[in-house]
């Protein structure tokens, strides 16, 4: 539902899969781009791609982070073998990439081109339209030659036709290239728009013959564009950003969140920590969050976690074992107590009663492990029937022996964070 | 003190008041339901929603207004609404994200209508872009998309805004307050609802512009209308870490655009104890550059003299400490609550609270498809074909209620397959066959042969059951019961064979003899059916008892041996259960008869002439 990076790879494969399309004849782009990932054999890739035998090589991770040249993660000019070596040498191996440390896993072979000049574009969306950056002088660095970058904007349902780009070129254009790039960046914006991409930055482009190839390729896509684009995508990933490593729990959780309509989120922050959250909705938990961490107890912060969406009894209870399971693995070095914030804002129409049901059966399911751990319950909830909801789980807390503190709507959302952690 | 301005007179700073009124896109039933009950609260005139757009059905939608049940019309385009009802310049848009696009272009572009709420999440980017230019260009509005809308307290109310009744009331959201508010989000504005109402005299207007990356309209512009408005008096804003137009107002205060008083808070604080980026619920959430995280936020917001609390949890003290301070300068005098007229309750919401009560003009006790499962006499269906039922099975608990042992569910199978067919000659066959060959269908053809059942046809079963029964009961013997028949000139039902006599006995009648004196733990009736035989058959060789006699006494005897006494044989017996029985095992046979015929391309029947006596009298009988 937003803005999602995709590989380097795919952005490369449509744009030679469409390039008929929308480019002049005159110049062209092969696509010659073989991406390797875990269950690649790769010894076999020569048999469909020969050209790999053939040409120089350059390989690099991609796996949606930039600067791989600075992180020494480029191999270039390298025959196949060596690529081959290269790669074998890094996949699946724990690698630190400024401060997150991943596991590398997706890897981009493409032919090396010689080249002299380096071209930069890039295509950026706001709220009135879309920016065309263009500049001579592409690389690595192009913030400190920004003052060589052309801009043009293009307002929504402008007609790019109608704007005399050669106009709008950096005065150092060659002339003898005016005519191709008039056309790249015509055609390249009308691929942008027709395929519901959100960012595009090629970084740099180069000319080799009658060819443009984009070496380094950026670009975000509107996933909400699904049911326009999708032909045209084929059967396109959106890859989890590089270093986000999910724990078991995490991802039973992501899992479960998949496979229904219901949104259900956990973030593992500190599995030590002795603040745990439950909350419904999506903005809400944000709140709850903030608000611990805003009070002073972010060290004791350990997760971030969300339903809503009207869950089944059964995935509220699932997920509601998942983090009592978690918070109640070992007991504070300290002995201090943990704390459970099962937490929000006033619902809509969820019957709050009724969501508490899977919680209850998760608690009594953990009753032992709560009282070992000396784990105290704070709700605050709102909305349909939550006079019954908070019934229920004051009583649940005279049935289990566990202290559970229930409060609905007179009280501040958030004051059950102070009320836990401050004493108050 | 609620200024009824008319419309032309109305301000431009007002997209929704007590005089609004809404076509609805999408058959939202119970939306609508929710939008009429609020102005219902609010004491409005007329209703909020003027007329339904419903691509698919056109007619008329039937709902409460009150107590009262009104109908609101339905059609299939817009243009048709907006031609009916000029007036309605608002529409709430629950087109799904696919549709949100062009439905909400056309009624941007169609003339009379001034405001959109898009309340689909999912809509491409680009698309709400598009719309957005169209919007300025046409001086409109846009709520949304991915949005649950907004409320006019004591006005009007987008779609679900605000949820149910008893919370508006809560929030005191059925008469105009002094606060306004923007959102971005929808699911907490309700909580705004709640903050607002218990720390000022309410809340005047509440906004959720929804969560995309660009709003149809952004905090901005609802800001800009608030600051326009003399009624408001007060503004809080909530916004949210990622993007930038919380700027906008800090931009707007800096330059002294906005003089009234402004609360704020951005959530999502807490991003910086993220590790990676993790993506929150809205789109427009992502903190990347450092400026829009919530925190750069909120400290810029404070430095040009919003109201920001230290922390979210202080909102409430902040949003109390600067009404008061208006109040008490003077410059603001609280608005006084109202009694909210009494809600009528939903009647299976009242029931499902148990706060109502009313007689069932029904009562089932044999199933019950409510529930996870279908239950037939409390058996899940699973469980039916778990432990293998089968068809007699399945009768024992429709028809008796009872979980039947094996010889009876065998008994009710053979009857059931011994009933069958009797071939294609028989009265109700005969007229199956008939009707299936004039082109009628399958049902018809059936019930046009069922409708022959009865004393002549197929009814001996039942007959033989009755007459049995009659005199077993009373505990006459069976000499007494042939004489009675005889001197009564009624004959025996079950008794008597074209064909079949004692020396050349009656296959099927043996086959059900002998499997009730193996199974049956008693067999009172058959016992005394063949007394009868005895006697009857003395007299002629083939009035035997005929598969039609053995299945109405055996029955009889099966429900004695299931534990019913002999009163309720009797009962089942008058309300017709063997007629049932044969009615239940004919039909296949029926059935049969009409798809072989359809099979055939059988023509239609005619009866032959030279079969029909043709005795016509020449003239009438002349009546003087």
């Amino acid at each position: 539902m937003a803005q999602r990076g995709i590989r380097e790879y795919d952005g490369k494969k449509m744009l030679s899969k469409y390039w008929s399309e929308y480019f002049s004849k005159d110049f062209k782009f092969p696509g010659k781009v073989v991406l390797v990932d875990p269950e690649t054999k790769i010894n076999e890739l020569t048999k469909k791609f020969n050209w790999l035998n053939k040409e120089k090589l350059v390989v690099k991770p991609d796996q949606l982070f930039g600067k791989r040249g600075k992180h020494g993660l480029i191999k270039a000019n390298a025959s196949f073998e060596e690529v081959n070596k290269w790669i074998k040498e890094r996949i699946n191996k724990e690698t630190k990439v400024g401060k997150v440390t991943g596991k590398l896993t997706h890897f981009l072979i493409e032919p090396y081109i010689p080249h002299k000049e380096e071209y930069y574009i890039a295509i950026k969306s706001n709220r009135s339209g879309d920016i065309i950056y263009f500049s001579n002088h592409g690389g690595v660095d192009i913030e400190s030659v920004w003052d060589t970058v052309a801009e043009i904007q293009i307002d929504i349902g402008q007609d790019i036709n109608e704007i005399k780009i050669e106009n709008k070129l950096p005065k150092d254009t060659p002339n003898d290239k005016k005519k191709m790039f008039v056309n790249f960046i015509k055609g390249l914006y009308k691929f942008y728009i027709d395929l519901n991409y959100a960012y595009l930055e090629i970084n740099p482009f180069v000319i080799s013959g009658n060819e443009i190839v984009p070496l380094d390729l950026v670009a975000r896509i509107d996933d909400t564009g699904h049911f326009e684009s999708s032909g045209k995508w084929g059967d396109l990933s959106f890859p989890a950003p590089f270093g986000r490593k999910l724990t078991p729990e995490e991802n039973y959780i992501k899992m479960m969140d998949e496979k229904s309509g219901a949104s259900l989120k956990l973030t593992v922050l500190n599995s030590k920590g002795r603040v745990w959250t439950m909350v419904a909705g999506g903005g809400g938990s944000v709140i709850y969050t903030d608000t611990i961490v805003d009070l002073g107890y972010r060290d004791e912060l350990a997760n971030y976690g969300e339903y809503s969406g009207n869950p089944t009894t059964d995935q509220t209870y699932e997920y509601a074992k998942t983090i009592l399971d978690l918070m109640t693995r070992e007991k504070d070095p300290k002995g201090r107590p943990k704390y459970l914030l099962i937490g929000g804002g006033i619902a809509n129409f969820t019957d709050v009663a009724k969501t508490f049901t899977g919680i209850t059966m998760a608690l009594r399911d953990y009753k032992k492990k709560l009282k070992e751990t000396n784990v105290k319950i704070f709700v605050r909830r709102g909305g349909p029937n939550y006079q019954e909801g908070l019934r229920i789980m004051k009583n649940l807390g005279k049935e289990l022996g566990v202290p559970i503190d229930v409060y609905g709507p007179e009280t501040h959302m958030t004051r059950i964070v102070d009320m836990a952690l401050g004493g108050k | 003190m609620v200024k009824t301005k008319s419309k032309k007179q109305k301000n431009e700073y007002i997209i929704m008041d007590k005089e609004t009124t809404a076509i609805v896109f999408g058959y939202q039933q119970r939306a609508i339901q929710r939008m009429l009950d609020f102005d219902y609260i609010c004491r409005r005139e007329t209703p909020s929603v003027a007329i339904i757009v419903n691509p698919t059905r056109e007619g008329a939608h039937k709902c409460f207004w009150g107590t009262k049940e009104i109908l609101i019309p339905m059609v299939k385009t817009l243009k048709e609404a907006t031609k009916m009802y000029p007036e309605a310049d608002f529409m709430v848009n629950f087109a799904s994200f696919r549709s949100a696009y062009p439905t909400s272009k056309e009624a941007l572009l169609t003339k009379s209508i001034r405001s959109v709420a898009i309340i689909a999440e999912g809509v491409p980017e680009r698309r709400t872009k598009e719309l957005i230019k169209i919007a300025k260009e046409k001086n409109k509005w846009i709520i949304g998309p991915a949005t649950v809308g907004g409320i006019a307290a004591g006005g009007f109310r987008i779609g679900n805004t605000a949820g149910m009744l008893d919370n508006i009331v809560t929030s005191k959201l059925h008469r105009q307050g002094s606060v306004a508010y923007v959102s971005k989000s929808g699911g907490l504005s309700n909580e705004l609802n709640n903050i607002i109402a218990r720390n000022t005299d309410g809340v005047y207007e509440g906004v959720a512009i929804g969560g995309d990356r660009y709003p149809g309209s952004t905090f901005m512009d609802h800001i800009t209308r608030y600051e326009k408005n003399p009624d408001i008096k007060m503004i809080v804003l909530l916004g949210e870490v990622g993007g930038m137009d919380e700027y906008d107002v800090v931009d707007a205060v800096k330059k002294g655009k906005i003089k009234k008083p402004i609360v704020a808070w951005c959530i999502g604080t807490c991003s910086k104890v993220f590790p990676a980026e993790v993506q929150f619920g809205h789109a427009g959430a992502r903190a990347g550059a450092a400026l829009e995280t919530a925190d750069a936020k909120n400290e810029a917001l404070k430095k040009v003299g919003v109201a920001v609390p230290k922390h979210f949890d202080d909102f409430d003290k902040e949003i109390k400490t600067t009404f008061d301070k208006l109040v008490k300068s003077g410059k603001h005098k609280p608005i006084p609550n109202v009694e909210p007229p009494i809600i009528p309750i939903d009647y299976d919401v009242a029931l499902k609270q148990g706060i109502i009560r009313k007689p069932a003009q029904f009562i089932s006790t044999i199933s019950d498809d409510r529930g996870e499962e279908l239950r037939y006499c409390g058996i899940k269906i699973s469980k039916i074909f778990e432990d293998e039922y089968g068809l007699g099975g399945v009768i024992g608990l429709l028809w008796f209620k009872k979980k039947l042992p094996k010889w009876a569910a065998g008994f009710l199978e053979r009857v059931v397959l011994l009933t069958a067919d009797h071939g294609p000659a028989v009265s109700g066959a005969h007229n199956s066959i008939v009707a299936a060959r004039a082109g009628k269908d399958i049902i018809s053809s059936l019930v046009s042969g069922l409708l022959t059942i009865g004393p002549r046809f197929g009814g001996a079963v039942q007959g033989s059951a009755d007459h049995f029964t009659k005199y077993l009961y009373s505990e006459d013997e069976p000499t007494f019961m042939v004489k009675d028949m005889k001197s009564k000139n009624i004959n025996i039902q079950g008794i008597g064979h074209r064909i079949k006599s004692v020396t050349n006995p009656d296959v099927r009648v043996t086959l059900m003899i002998e499997y009730a004196k193996k199974n049956f733990p008693k067999t009172e009736t058959l016992d005394y059916a063949l007394k009868v035989e005895k006697l009857t058959t003395a007299k002629k060789n083939n009035l035997i008892l005929n598969v039609d006699g053995v299945i109405g006494v055996l029955s009889c005897d099966m429900l004695r041996g299931i534990g019913y006494t002999r009163d309720e044989v009797r009962e089942f017996v008058d309300l017709g259960i063997l007629n049932a029985l044969f009615v239940l095992g004919r039909s296949i046979g029926f059935m049969g008869h009409i798809m072989d015929q359809k099979r055939l391309k059988s023509r239609l029947y005619r009866h032959p002439w030279d079969d029909i006596n043709y005795m016509m009298p020449d003239k009438p009988e002349v009546i003087k």
